[in-house]
């Protein structure tokens, strides 16, 4: 959503905007917020870190002749006496589809300057990222107590463990730095940072603006997406 | 230089661009339900091609909806778009090469376990 106007240029929509947004010898993305230009370029080099150990794993599942643990019984879930497969992930991966549905409203509300909608659902967000990350370590718990470890595991080929906990964890350590900012950033929509024209900005001696919700969303439904990879990848493949 | 002062005329006008709720209720309505089809796959304990191309399909449809609308790149400058998906063809490499070394570890494993190395 970026600004569709900005001060100096003719902007042309699609390919031949791009070649002139390009060409131009001045800034490359025009109308796109400088603070959201930087996040993507962040989430690409994240994007290449979760496909290096995606590949790793393909690489290591494919090349054992041994075996691999069938992730339908190995995360099964007792429910009702009942042995559910994959219970826990699918409540893991609704409850992550929720809180990006969330965020993706509180950044709408956030552009109308809805303040209150918008805190209220950056704060749902975090609530359901935190749920989230609970739910993980249950789980790594569950697993732990079931003897799996990096070098070995009770259900199959010993890579298993050692992919489980890297890219799990991986994941997992950005769901919860995200919950520490949506947290962060609850309190500032909240506390009116960005009203008026913008009091405080965040590191920075530059006014706050709504646009750092959005921002703070792009990194959200990164997450979101890494776990729609992970889940295809790791629990259903 | 006209074309470019009226457009700044037009610009100080506040007006901030948001999308309808609608949009975003649809793609979220949308995610739950390909979420619920990928479950099913395994519910039903879908196996071989069937398997692995359904889980492809609804991971896609997924991370398409995810990235084109909560994302907001649908409505990105393709200047952004582009500096943004081409980098994924290198990813798409890396798949295919590292997909023809698993092949050739398991075989070369395979055939030191059963046939040996001597001789």
């Amino acid at each position: 959503m970026s600004d569709p106007k900005i001060d100096g240029f003719e902007l042309k929509p699609g390919f031949r905007g791009m070649a002139s947004d390009t060409g131009s010898d001045q800034t490359m993305f025009k109308g796109v917020h400088w603070g959201k230009a930087m996040m993507w370029i962040f989430l690409l080099s994240d994007t290449f870190v979760f496909s290096c150990f995606l590949i790793a794993y393909m690489k290591g599942r494919g090349s054992t002749p041994v075996e691999w643990p069938n992730p339908s019984e190995v995360f099964a879930l007792e429910a009702f006496g009942v042995p559910v497969p994959l219970l826990l992930i699918a409540l893991m991966t609704f409850v992550l589809i929720t809180s990006s549905g969330t965020m993706a409203l509180a950044v709408k509300y956030g552009y109308e300057k809805n303040r209150k909608m918008c805190g209220w659902l950056v704060l749902a967000t975090a609530i359901g990222g935190l749920t989230f990350v609970g739910m993980q370590a249950y789980e790594w718990s569950k697993l732990i107590h079931e003897g799996v470890r990096p070098w070995e595991n009770p259900f199959g080929a010993a890579q298993f463990g050692s992919f489980f906990f890297m890219i799990t964890g991986f994941h997992g350590t950005h769901v919860s730095i995200g919950v520490i900012f949506l947290f962060i950033y609850a309190y500032k929509v909240f506390a009116g940072h960005y009203e008026n024209g913008g009091k405080r900005g965040w590191f920075t001696t530059m006014k706050g603006d709504y646009v750092e919700i959005e921002i703070l969303g792009l990194y959200w439904h990164f997450v979101d997406l890494v776990w729609v990879f992970i889940f295809a990848f790791f629990y259903l493949w | 230089m006209d074309d470019t002062n009226q457009i700044n005329e037009k610009d100080k006008k506040p007006i901030e661009s948001t999308h309808k709720i609608g949009i975003y209720l649809w793609i979220w309505g949308l995610l739950f339900v390909l979420s619920f089809f990928s479950y099913m796959v395994d519910w039903y304990q879908f196996q071989g091609m069937l398997r692995w191309s359904l889980i492809l399909f609804f991971m896609f449809a997924k991370a398409g909806l995810i990235m084109a609308f909560f994302m907001h790149l649908f409505w990105e400058r393709y200047a952004l778009v582009n500096v943004l998906l081409w980098p994924m063809t290198a990813i798409a490499c890396f798949v295919f090469l590292m997909a023809a070394e698993f092949e050739y570890t398991l075989f070369s494993r395979m055939f030191y376990f059963f046939v040996g190395g001597g001789a």
